[in-house]
């Protein structure tokens, strides 16, 4: 028996850690690997929530962050593809402008 | 007891992949490291008795999200990262803050909350059963992701073509 808090906790840290490596991190790929870990986390604290109230909903909710974050992890990569053909970095601080 | 030692043991590995991740400079690496906390992350949906979120867990994230991501890094050959000098207030003000935050927030849950316990496998997340839920209760929101996924598969065929095979392929109509 664990409690729920433990796994929030765990959840949290794992936030945590996502939210530090998008603000310290420089590489644009890195950037999107904090933001997976971010919705990784926040996933935890869904199934733990879900296991607590005995309600598959949770679960079901889970499903459909996965599928948004695959979504958003293939245009996001093509985004960065495209960036790096035109402008030969993944360095934003060299990435300022919106328009590629 | 069993329950809290897995759960302790696997914690530790996906915190220490997260830390890893941030710690590293070669992209590859906080890749890999990345696939570590997926995998540890989808032992603990097992403990929870999430069944059908751990296997997918696996195959969608540590397959092949991870594996998406380690192909661009090395299709852009990607190199260490540069260290640039970040401003010094950030660091001073951030850290604490962070830190500062985490303690509240742990605090909070674990000592001023008593939101029950979660059994080993308490939740049984047979396939069958989110199946029923996912086709039933939540059929429009399914319907939509199907959507969803079809402009992401337009939008990345898009935006990683090559400029000028767009335009052959606009002449030859």
């Amino acid at each position: 028996m664990v409690p729920l808090s433990y796994y929030l906790v765990l959840s949290g840290i794992l936030f945590a850690c996502g939210v530090t490596g998008f603000l310290i991190k420089r590489n644009i790929i890195t950037i999107f690997m904090s933001i997976e870990l971010m919705l990784n986390g926040v996933n935890l604290s869904f199934v733990a929530f879900a296991a607590r109230w005995q309600q598959l909903s949770g679960q079901v909710f889970v499903f459909f962050v996965m599928v948004v974050a695959a979504a958003e992890a293939a245009v996001g990569l093509a985004i960065i593809i495209a960036l790096f053909r035109t402008r030969e970095t993944l360095n934003i601080d060299q990435v300022n402008l919106l328009k590629l | 007891m069993l329950h809290l030692i897995l759960f302790s043991v696997f914690g530790l590995v996906c915190v220490g992949g997260a830390v890893n991740l941030l710690l590293q400079r070669h992209p590859i690496n906080s890749a890999l490291s990345l696939v570590v906390v997926m995998g540890a992350l989808a032992v603990e949906f097992l403990l929870l008795g999430a069944e059908f979120v751990a296997a997918i867990q696996v195959i969608v994230y540590a397959g092949a999200v991870m594996v998406l991501f380690v192909f661009v890094i090395m299709l852009l050959n990607a190199g260490e990262e540069e260290r640039t000098s970040g401003s010094r207030v950030a660091w001073l003000l951030g850290i604490p803050a962070v830190l500062a935050g985490m303690v509240i927030v742990c605090w909070a849950l674990l000592a001023r909350s008593n939101a029950g316990v979660a059994a080993i496998g308490a939740l049984p997340g047979h396939p069958a059963d989110i199946a029923q839920l996912l086709f039933h209760q939540f059929l429009l929101p399914f319907e939509v992701t199907s959507v969803l996924v079809l402009i992401a598969i337009m939008g990345a065929v898009v935006l990683a073509a090559r400029p000028e095979s767009v335009e052959r392929t606009k002449r030859e109509g």
